[in-house]
């Protein structure tokens, strides 16, 4: 019976995206509505197919879809540093902004495609993934909702494809990381409550006493990135078959509005949610405790609380008010130790361990991560107050302190999660090879210490070339001469992003090869409580 | 951490337990002096909202003050270079001297806000506005003539502004159609030292349209823009003779200009910006490379 509700309502909405895309107001538009009539036809006919089979029920762990997106951040992920690493080539050298690639490929398009596919597609991947891996292993229970999980993940790589595909073309609401347009918000939306749904039916299904600390953070992700999705995404369409709309706060309200976003999408989304990824992951690897259940609990309630208070930091010395500036600044402050009880929490889990830095360097890349972590937390709130700001703002300062938090900690942890859970998804006894590993860990750490410092170095250099006066108070510099002055620190970044790619890259085959070759383990996991 | 007897909650998942540490007392510590901080800050600064306005902090401190205060303070420091430049002949102001330097700086500044609109960010111009770079001037390259037309204006309401008026050579019907497309070809004949119907815009014309129009130019036009058509700097008439073209060196611009005329304005900024100012764009704009 549910098939044949399903078929209807499929059949429905590619009657009703085919229509859209016929009457569509530009090619963008027609464009989307054809990916998504493609998506449901290819949904209606495997639906189809599938109708009547006799599906045995299902046991154990649902793993499926954690295989799958394990996969997809691994893809993902190199597209997102290659995407990444052009760009900074075209920074250093923009006759890389070729012609023919004009209206497509130049920076001002690629730019938001490599951002939103480090954060969205690999990160958020990588979220999705970890969180239904450890929500079930640390609840005891399979993932609830039966097919749910897939439809979270192929809705949420669907929505990847569109915001893709749509920077691409020019579809673009102009608020960073929060690019595309309203209907790929719609869908982000229903997709996003469907993934709340499963991660929270599962919690309730548990069938451990209490919820592991990793599973708070998660759940905080998920709400608060809906909450925050939902109010700055406000935009009234100009047509239901056009790709344009008009946001419905403007001026410094839809500026503030945007990086209570921007702040918080970094806060919950590359914060907590990688922190519940550390939670799970480094101990496991580590076989040792938590170090302090108190102050995971502390440091929990406090970030999640401080954090969504500190996104006017970015508004310093623009139409903001005053007090809005000072109260982001002062709560970014008070954040410092909040986040510095994660890394504290994650390091100290190693005490009685650390000689296992010597011989695993999956450890060594989840420690270096967390490293990275407590570097870019210190960091970020020097750089909210706002005497450091008015030095550093709008230079690539901004820029180095993204990425040492984005590769160093996001990236790194990652890459130490895919190794650990790869072996254990398909069934292998151990990696493929520790050396390539090795290998990744430097490439990776060589190219994020190319990358910070470079972009330290032009980042202070532009501020203060900015603000150099002379003796009569004009301005000395003209902008192009701090863009000419920046050069050879730009080919530096790149070349930090060859190499970060390069492990990348390295990561990915010894993952396929972890798969092919390596041998398989015997009994396989089964969901009970492990009391 | 030596502590290893440290008990664990007793909890497990999946294999992991947690020790029940306390909290590291440095990390409370630094944690209680940020937050010991944050409290005074905001007493300090401008911080908590109300109702209608937020608490301005008992130091007073605004970010509009602070600007206020650094341009009081640049402007005290210039004040008498300043005073010198609003005095000073600006044909005796020389290269390299402290007020110069402060008036081509200044005046970048006031070109910035007050010209580039109609001249372009760069003096490139635009149509209808003249190219401030070359060496093509309708009212006089030099500084001192210069700093009149910035002070008074061209075409305005002012009895100081430079003014001429080219007379509607068609609308008012002051030539009859055939005059006009002869004095047309003739014009831009002008901007054609081959002689081959092209002039050096591109701009094509009929060859025998133009040698009758030799006539009705010399009557018409000549008295403005020359008998040899290299335009009058006193009465702000182009030369004809170059590439440049303030509307536009093709045939149906030209048409145009000669039928309805043309009438470009610029407004009088003596009665806008200070005597300083007025001379530092005028320093500004003679040191672009087109300053005769």
């Amino acid at each position: 019976m549910w098939n044949y509700i399903k078929l209807a309502v499929l059949g429905v909405a590619v009657i009703l995206f085919g229509l859209a895309a016929n009457y569509g107001r530009d090619f963008a538009y027609q464009v989307h509505a054809l990916i998504f009539m493609a998506a449901a036809a290819i949904t209606f006919i495997y639906t189809l197919r599938t109708t009547g089979d006799v599906k045995p029920k299902p046991e154990g762990y649902f793993d499926g879809v954690v295989r799958a997106g394990v996969i997809a951040t691994a893809a993902w992920g190199v597209v997102g540093f290659l995407a990444g690493t052009y760009i900074a080539f075209q920074l250093a050298f923009p006759q890389l902004n070729f012609e023919f690639l004009q209206g497509y490929g130049n920076f001002g398009r690629l730019r938001p495609l490599h951002t939103s596919a480090v954060i969205f597609a690999f990160g958020g991947n990588a979220l999705i993934a970890t969180s239904f891996y450890v929500v079930q292993r640390t609840s005891a229970a399979r993932l609830w909702g039966g097919g749910l999980g897939w439809f979270v993940f192929w809705g949420y790589n669907l929505f990847i494809v569109l915001a893709a595909t749509g920077y691409l073309m020019g579809v673009t609401q102009s608020k960073e990381y929060a690019e595309p347009e309203w209907y790929i918000d719609l869908w982000l939306t229903i997709v996003w409550v469907a993934y709340l749904v499963a991660f929270m039916g599962t919690i309730f299904m548990r069938k451990e006493k209490h919820i592991y600390v990793a599973n708070w953070f998660y759940l905080s992700f998920i709400i608060t990135i809906a909450m925050l999705h939902i109010v700055n995404n406000l935009a009234i369409p100009i047509s239901i078959l056009g790709s344009r709309s008009v946001m419905v706060m403007s001026g410094v309200q839809d500026a503030m509005t945007q990086w209570w976003y921007g702040h918080n999408a970094v806060g919950f989304f590359l914060t907590a949610g990688f922190l519940g990824m550390m939670y799970y992951f480094v101990p496991k690897q580590a076989e040792r405790p938590v170090f302090s259940y108190k102050l995971s609990i502390i440091h929990f309630w406090a970030l999640i609380f401080i954090y969504i208070w500190a996104g006017p930091h970015h508004l310093h010395y623009t139409a903001l008010p005053d007090w809005a500036s000072t109260l982001g600044m002062v709560f970014s402050v008070i954040l410092w130790m909040p986040s510095w009880g994660g890394m504290i929490n994650g390091l100290m889990t190693l005490s009685g361990a650390w000689d296992k830095l010597r011989t695993d360097p999956v450890i060594r890349m989840m420690v270096i991560s967390v490293g990275f972590y407590g570097m870019s937390t210190f960091e970020g709130p020097m750089m909210s107050i706002r005497a450091v700001n008015s030095l550093s703002h709008y230079t690539d300062w901004t820029i180095g302190h993204v990425h040492s938090g984005a590769l160093g900690w996001n990236g790194m942890i990652t890459f130490g999660a895919l190794y650990y859970l790869v072996p254990a998804l398909w069934n292998r006894q151990r990696l493929y090879s520790l050396g390539l590993v090795s290998w990744h860990f430097w490439l990776a750490t060589i190219g994020i210490v190319l990358y910070a410092a470079s972009m330290w170095v032009t980042g202070i250099m532009e501020g203060l070339m900015w603000r150099e006066v002379d003796s009569q108070g004009f301005l000395v510099n003209a902008f192009a001469d701090t863009v000419s002055a920046k050069h050879p620190m730009y080919v530096v970044r790149a070349l930090g992003g060859v190499l970060y790619l390069t492990g990348a890259i390295i990561m990915c085959y010894n993952l396929v090869m972890t798969v092919r070759r390596s041998p398989v383990k015997a009994d396989v996991a089964a969901a009970v409580p492990a009391e | 951490m030596s502590k290893k007897e440290v008990e664990t909650t007793g909890h497990s998942w999946d294999g992991i337990e947690e020790l029940n540490n306390p909290l590291p007392r440095w990390w409370l510590l630094v944690w209680y002096a940020c937050i010991l901080w944050g409290i005074a800050y905001t007493v300090a600064m401008p911080a908590w909202p109300g109702i209608k306005s937020a608490t301005a902090g008992v130091l007073g401190w605004s970010t509009r003050a602070e600007v206020a205060e650094k341009i009081a303070s640049f402007e005290e420091m210039n004040a008498a270079v300043n005073a010198e430049l609003a005095a000073a002949d600006v044909t005796m102001i020389k290269p390299g001297s402290d007020v110069h330097s402060y008036g081509v700086n200044m005046g970048a500044a006031v070109f910035r806000a007050n010209c580039s609109q109609c001249h372009g960010s760069g003096a490139a111009g635009n149509f209808g506005y003249p190219n401030l770079l070359d060496n093509d001037w309708l009212w006089g390259g030099t500084i001192d003539e210069v700093a009149y037309t910035i002070q008074h204006g061209v075409r305005n309401e002012t009895d100081e502004a430079r003014y001429s008026e080219m007379p509607k050579f068609g609308a008012d019907e002051l030539l009859t159609d055939e005059e006009i497309d002869q004095a047309v070809a003739f014009a831009m004949s002008l901007s054609d030292p081959e002689g081959d119907g092209t002039n050096l815009v591109g701009g094509t014309y009929d060859v025998e349209l133009a040698a009758a129009g030799a006539e009705v130019f010399e009557y018409n036009c000549a008295s403005c823009h020359g008998e040899d058509g290299t335009g009058d700097i006193y009465q702000g008439a182009p030369d004809l003779t170059d590439a440049i073209w303030l509307y536009g060196g093709d045939h149906d611009t030209v048409y145009d200009t000669v039928f309805n005329a043309r009438f470009g304005v610029m407004p009088a900024w003596g009665q806008r910006l200070t005597q300083a100012e007025v001379n530092a764009a005028a320093l500004y704009v003679h040191q672009l490379g087109g300053g005769q």
